[in-house]
């Protein structure tokens, strides 16, 4: 993980736009923002950003990227479309956040525990396994995601759900022993794979 | 015109639109018979169309008539149908100043029928004391036009007025047409797609105005004397020939373009951003080290390829200190942008850094601004703090999206200073001295006119060598209204003299400049005024015999169209003058006067009304009203039926200016309860047609208290207000509130004396 963020700190030296032109998804929209501050306004979890996204492009331009990396702004995007709907200059800046937040996490730089990027990596993992979710394993790898006793404690508030759920037949109990697949998982498999080496090969992560 | 011996005096009313449902027409037709003396009066029932019009040329040409009022709509309206050039001809304004503003019900018939009548009393006063205007007494006719400035502007207006058929004198002080453009590498795009930088154009430009046949080109040369008046203007021109004064030839022209240009704001007052220091150049400095370039790697002075440039914008402009230009140049934004594209289109590679508080591209810039960014420029919301130069160049800056300092290391940094114009005079100085003199210096009031003594033009006017400026050297014009027109009549300000601009906009300036100088000279050899009241053919006059010599009225005309003859005499230049009558109003002694608008057309009207005596409790009170403006606005105010109080008498004057005192005394002494006086805005963003007229007739009023006190009279009596033509809602407002006020304050004294 970390060779890959020194090859690309090795690479681009000064300039993080360029980096982020090449390797983030929709990257190269970042040098038509002119400023104008109409994403940060149109958020509606800006409040909880310490970076909006045009102070992102900002810094991003300025070149730093150590802090635009490891920062938790663009992981606070909810894909509502505001900012893209509203944008003078046409950027597509919920693509962008999730391809800096992608970015960042491929390099190991995004901050540790942060909620969002440990959900999805639980998603992602669990997903990966036989091709499809499994909500209960899933959940129950949220609630014991903190530690055991913090797991008993989330499990016991969400019983009643839980019950509801399996009276109402929207969750099969018997998922605890491995759970439904795809059809041809060893065709899915290869097929994550090959989509892999294909984004790695584009995002400078070959190895 | 030759007027009949015999002047016959009719009045025509109308019966249409309403007016003869709300008013006594008969009642009407009499009065002006009685006591309008008029010799024929006539009504029609829709006097303004073909019957009723016929009806009036028919009275002209077969029954001797030669004064006509017509008693029916407001000036502003028909005035085509009711323009008879043959005849004077007043207006008594029935439907928007009457019946359209007058509160409908029969409580209101009694006042809506006074007012009525005497707005037909005051047209009959009036077309008494006028005469039909002949046009200006023409001593010269030429339609040659001069341009000073041989750059973008100057060869622009040259070569539009030659193309359309005139004769054209340019005058450059340089050796070669181009001016500044000549110096660019290339311009900001113009045509679309406007991405790229475009050639300047300006050799092929110079190569047209030399080519063609109708301009005469004096290079090395410059304007030593400028004589005369619009039609008349007499020129010399000096033509240089190394340090001695060469040949001077004399040029008799029509009127005057003045494209002079610009310089840029001197990069040496800028130590703290840089100015001085080695590899810190200006725009102007960028572009001489492309030229050097053509086309290649652009290189510093010491010869280093440039590998990474920063822009910084707004160097010495938009200045909150004091320091520096407070203004925004406009174009360099533009232009820093178009410098960038310079090293991203020959190699990507080079890092270019625009350093900006607000981007501002005018007309299609954005466009452009866009491309760059697409071409990589980085755009960074900054305010520069400290350049240091040197070979290895930085700059310190806040960053104002991240709200931090920072630095940028580059190769080259470009100082993006503002404009300014190229004036005549020394604006270092010109600068401080008016911020001294409006903040009450007299030292520097007097300065002022010293400094003024630089020209370009070298006016041989009373009122010094120069059209008026501003205080930092762009010429003084109407900005909204008539931003071509200088303050000197004939004279027109194009390009950067006139207002910061890019070239596309000094095109387009120049253009419009030279279509005004075409005007002009068409309505010199017509005999009429020039803009805004370019249909007039009256101009004043001055009973000299009269006259004390106060020099007032050559002081205080705002277009420096009176000098004075041997005899300390005013005399009056028609072809410069604007028939705004700020002279008229000047004048203690009232001896200057217009065919058709004098002292007398005025006074009498207000003479003309009918005072109720005091126990009747109809307060009178007289509105003069700016024609431009305020008059306008009480008609739309009619046309939207708001309805004001009846007991105002409004009288149009054509600029406040021109009112003279003695209206406001005559009214006071014959028992008005009220003055109100409606004028334009003054001051540095006046919307004056006449530039100085509102202004002249505050400071008058300011001074008239002491003539109520020893009238006895109290001080609220005389109002003097700024409207603008958009105030239709206010000034019905204000109405209704002065009348109340006169009520509070009780009706006037003086009433039965008059």
């Amino acid at each position: 993980m970390t060779t890959a963020n020194q090859t690309a700190i090795a690479k681009y030296k000064n300039s993080f736009l360029r980096e982020v032109e090449a390797n983030v998804e929709e990257g190269h929209w970042v040098r038509m923002c002119m400023q104008c501050g109409v994403c940060a306004g149109s958020c509606p979890l800006g409040n909880a950003w310490a970076h909006p996204p045009q102070e992102l492009f900002m810094m991003i331009r300025a070149g730093k990227r150590e802090e635009v990396l490891a920062s938790d702004s663009m992981w606070m995007c909810t894909s509502c479309y505001n900012c893209i709907v509203r944008c003078p200059r046409k950027l597509p800046i919920t693509h962008i956040m999730h391809g800096l937040a992608n970015y960042a996490h491929r390099l190991g730089l995004a901050p540790k525990g942060q909620p969002t990027r440990e959900t999805a990596t639980l998603f992602w993992n669990n997903l990966i396994k036989k091709g499809r979710v499994n909500e209960l394993t899933f959940s129950l790898a949220l609630y014991f995601k903190d530690g055991f006793v913090q797991g008993i404690k989330n499990a016991l508030n969400m019983q009643a759900v839980g019950l509801g759920l399996v009276k109402a037949k929207r969750l099969n109990p018997m998922e605890i022993l491995g759970g439904h697949a795809v059809k041809d998982q060893a065709g899915f498999k290869a097929m994550i794979a090959k989509a892999r080496e294909l984004e790695d090969r584009k995002k400078g992560f070959a190895k | 015109m030759n007027a009949p011996a015999t002047p016959k005096f009719a009045a025509y009313l109308c019966s249409g639109c309403g007016i003869g449902d709300k008013l006594d027409v008969p009642t009407l037709e009499k009065i002006a018979q009685k006591e309008g003396k008029m010799a024929v009066v006539k009504s029609h029932p829709f006097l303004c169309n073909a019957e009723g019009v016929q009806m009036i040329k028919d009275d002209i040409a077969n029954d001797g008539v030669t004064h006509l009022c017509i008693a029916a709509c407001s000036r502003r309206a028909k005035a085509e149908a009711f323009g008879f050039p043959e005849a004077a001809v007043s207006r008594a304004n029935l439907r928007e100043g009457v019946i359209w503003v007058v509160a409908e019900g029969s409580e209101h018939d009694e006042v809506r029928q006074e007012m009525a009548e005497d707005y037909v009393r005051m047209g009959c006063a009036e077309v008494k004391k006028m005469k039909v205007p002949g046009g200006n007494v023409k001593e010269a006719s030429s339609k040659r036009i001069l341009v000073v400035g041989g750059g973008m502007s100057g060869m622009t207006a040259a070569l539009a007025a030659a193309e359309a058929g005139y004769e054209v004198a340019l005058v450059e002080k340089s050796g070669a047409l181009g001016g500044f453009a000549s110096n660019l590498w290339k311009r900001v795009p113009f045509a679309a797609p406007y991405k790229d930088a475009q050639p300047t154009g300006a050799a092929e430009l110079a190569a047209r105005v030399s080519a063609n046949p109708k301009i005469k080109v004096h290079l090395n040369s410059t304007v030593t004397e400028t004589a005369g008046a619009p039609g008349r203007f007499a020129v010399k021109i000096a033509q240089l020939s190394g340090q001695t004064a060469g040949s001077v030839a004399e040029e008799l022209c029509g009127s005057i373009v003045q494209a002079t240009g610009f310089t840029t704001y001197d990069i040496a007052k800028l130590p703290e951003l840089g100015g001085g220091q080695a590899n810190v150049v200006d725009q102007a400095g960028l572009e001489a080290l492309a030229k050097a370039a053509d086309g290649g790697p652009i290189k510093r002075a010491d010869g280093k390829e440039v590998k990474s440039v920063v822009f910084v914008q707004c160097a010495g402009q938009r200045d909150t200190t004091g320091q520096h230009l407070p203004y925004c140049s406009g174009h360099c934004c533009a232009t820093s942008i178009k410098q960038a594209t310079y090293f991203k289109d020959r190699n990507p590679d080079i890092d270019t850094v625009v350093m900006y508080q607000d981007l501002r591209v005018p007309g299609m810039g954005e466009d452009f601004y866009r491309s760059a960014q697409d071409k990589g420029v980085v755009f960074t919301k900054g305010k520069a703090s400290k350049v240091t130069g040197g070979d290895g160049c930085k700059v310190d800056f806040k960053d104002l999206i991240l709200n931090e300092d920072a630095s940028i290391s580059a190769d080259l940094v470009v100082l993006a200073t503002g404009q300014v114009p190229n004036a005549g005079v020394n604006l270092d100085e010109w600068t401080a001295t008016v911020t001294a003199a409006e903040s009450g210096d007299e030292a520097a009031k007097l300065k002022k006119g010293e400094l003024q003594k630089i020209s370009v033009l070298n006016l041989d006017y009373r009122q010094g060598p120069d059209m008026p400026q501003f205080k930092y050297g762009f010429a003084d014009s109407h900005f909204i209204c008539f931003p071509y027109e200088t303050r000197r009549t004939g004279i027109y300000a194009a390009g950067p003299t006139r207002r910061p601009m890019d070239m596309l906009q000094a095109t387009e300036d120049a253009t419009g400049a030279a279509l005004k100088a075409i005007q002009a000279v068409e309505n010199v050899e017509k005999g009429r005024a020039a803009h805004p009241r370019a249909w007039d053919l009256s101009f004043p006059s001055a009973r000299l015999e009269g006259c004390t010599q106060c020099k007032r009225c050559t002081v205080e005309c705002p277009f420096g169209a009176i000098d004075e003859d041997e005899k300390r005499f005013p005399k009056f230049n028609e072809e410069r003058c604007r028939r705004c009558g700020t002279c008229m109003g000047a004048c203690p002694v009232r001896v200057i006067s217009f065919e058709n608008y004098s002292c007398d057309t005025v006074g009498m009207q207000i003479k003309a009304v009918n005072i109720p005596d005091e126990f009747e409790e109809k307060p009178r009170i007289l509105i003069l009203a700016c024609e431009n403006d305020a008059y306008p606005a009480l008609d739309m105010a009619g046309i939207q039926r708001l309805s004001y109080s009846a007991f105002v008498r409004a009288i149009p004057v054509r600029c406040l200016g021109s009112v003279n005192t003695i209206w406001i005394t005559d009214a006071l002494n014959s028992g008005y309860d009220g003055v109100m006086m409606m004028g334009c805005k003054k001051g540095d963003d006046y919307q004056c047609h006449f530039v100085k007229g509102s202004e002249m007739a505050f400071y008058r009023m300011s001074k008239i208290d002491d003539t109520l006190k020893q009238l006895g009279l109290e001080t609220e009596r005389v109002q003097t207000l700024e409207v603008a033509i958009t105030d239709n809602a206010r000034v019905v407002k204000l109405i209704n509130e002065y009348v109340d006020q006169i009520k509070e304050i009780g009706l006037s004294p003086m009433k039965g004396f008059g």
